[in-house]
C-alpha cells in the first residue's frame, strides 16, 4: 500500500465541513418547508453558507497534497 | 486517430506489473499526448475543443428555426437558456441581470459539457479534473465581479466597502478587515476553482477504483473473486449515476456562485 497519512488527516478534517454542510441544508429545507415562498430569498444565502463551509474542506484537501 | 482512454492505459499497466492490484492514483490523470509530435494536444485539450464545438453547434441549430410552436430541439435549447436566465441570473442578481446572462450561460453550458464528458463512453474523462481549466474559469469570474464592482462604485469606495464593512463596531475591524480582504481576493477565486476540480477529480478516481477493481477481480484466477466481481461493477454503475448528479450540481454551483459574487459587487452595501 502506498499513500501518506496526510490523506487520513484530510478525511478527519472533512468531518467538520460535512456536518456544517448538512446543518446548512437542513436549515434551508426547514425554512422552505415552513414558508415555500421564501425559497428564492433563502437559496442564495444557503449556497453562500455552503460555499464557505466547503471552502474549509477544500483547504484541507490542498494541504493534504501540499504538505 | 487513437484516443488513449485511461481505462485502456490502465489495463496495459496492470498486465505489465503482473502481480497485485495497483490502485488508481494521480498518475492516471497524466495522459500522454495523442500524437507524439504535438506535445500540447492531450486528451483534456481535445475535449475542451470538442465541448466548444458541441455547445455552439447545439445552440445554433436549436435556435436557427425558431418558431412560436417550438420543435423538440428548440424546446430543449430554450429550457436550458431559461433555466440560466430565470433561476440563476434573475433571481440572484436582480434588475440588472440581463447584462450577465451571456457570461453565465456560456459558463454553465461549458462547465456542464466538460463535466459530463466524465461519464460519456469512450471520452470518459472530466476535463475539469485537470486543475488548470477551473483556474482559468475562476480567474474570468474573479475579474468579472471585481470589474463590475469597480465600475459601479468606483475603485476607492469599492475597496473601502470590502475592507471596512459598514455598520460594524470599530474594534471588530481588527479581526474583520484581514478576513474580508482574504475572502474577496484569495478565498473566493481559489475555492471556486478548487471545488470544481476536487469534485471532478475525486469522482473520476472513485469510478476508476470500482471499475478497475471489478476488472481485476474478474481476471483473478480465484473463483470466489470472479463471483464477487459483479458487486464492484454494480457499484461502479450506481456511482456513474451519482457522478452524473454531481457533475450537473457542480456546473450549477459554479454558475450560481459567480452570479452571487456579481450580485454582491453590484449591491450598494454588502
Amino acid at each position: 500500500m502506498e499513500g501518506t497519512l496526510n490523506l487520513v488527516g484530510f478525511g478527519l478534517s472533512a468531518i467538520g465541513p460535512a456536518i456544517a454542510t448538512g446543518m446548512i441544508f437542513a436549515a434551508y429545507i426547514n425554512g422552505v418547508a415552513r414558508q415555500p415562498e421564501a425559497r428564492s430569498i433563502l437559496q442564495p444565502i444557503a449556497f453562500l453558507g455552503f460555499a464557505l463551509a466547503e471552502a474549509l474542506a477544500l483547504f484541507g484537501l490542498v494541504l493534504a497534497f501540499v504538505l | 486517430m487513437s484516443l488513449t482512454i485511461s481505462g485502456e492505459y490502465r489495463v496495459i499497466n496492470l498486465q505489465l506489473s503482473g502481480d497485485g492490484f495497483v490502485p488508481p492514483s494521480t498518475k492516471d490523470f497524466d495522459l500522454p499526448p495523442i500524437f507524439e509530435s504535438i506535445e500540447w494536444l492531450t486528451k483534456p485539450v481535445l475535449l475542451v475543443f470538442l465541448s466548444v464545438i458541441l455547445v455552439s453547434v447545439f445552440f445554433v441549430v436549436s435556435a436557427r428555426k425558431a418558431a412560436v410552436v417550438p420543435s423538440k430541439l428548440q424546446f430543449a435549447g430554450e429550457s436550458i437558456y431559461a433555466f440560466v436566465r430565470n433561476d440563476l441570473a434573475r433571481d440572484v442578481i436582480g434588475p440588472e441581470f440581463m447584462r450577465f446572462v451571456p457570461y453565465l450561460f456560456t459558463l454553465f453550458t461549458f462547465v456542464l459539457t466538460n463535466n459530463i464528458f466524465g461519464i460519456v463512453p469512450f471520452l470518459q474523462f472530466p476535463t475539469m479534473s485537470h486543475v488548470a481549466f477551473p483556474y482559468v474559469l475562476a480567474a474570468f469570474s474573479f475579474f468579472v465581479f471585481h470589474y463590475v464592482g469597480i465600475r459601479k462604485q468606483g475603485l476607492l469606495k469599492y475597496l473601502k466597502e470590502i475592507a471596512f464593512m459598514p455598520g460594524v463596531p470599530k474594534p471588530v475591524y481588527i479581526l474583520l478587515t484581514p478576513i474580508e480582504i482574504a475572502t474577496f481576493f484569495l478565498v473566493r477565486p481559489l475555492t471556486l476553482s478548487l471545488r470544481l476540480f476536487a469534485n471532478m477529480f475525486a469522482g473520476h478516481l472513485l469510478l476508476l477504483v470500482f471499475i478497475l477493481g471489478g476488472e481485476y477481480m474478474l481476471s483473478d484466477p480465484n473463483l470466489l473473486m470472479k463471483i464477487l466481481s459483479p458487486f464492484a461493477f454494480t457499484f461502479g454503475i450506481a456511482l456513474t449515476f451519482f457522478e452524473f448528479m454531481v457533475q450537473c450540481l457542480q456546473a450549477y454551483i459554479f454558475t450560481l456562485l459567480t452570479a452571487l459574487y456579481i450580485a454582491g459587487a453590484l449591491a450598494d452595501e454588502h
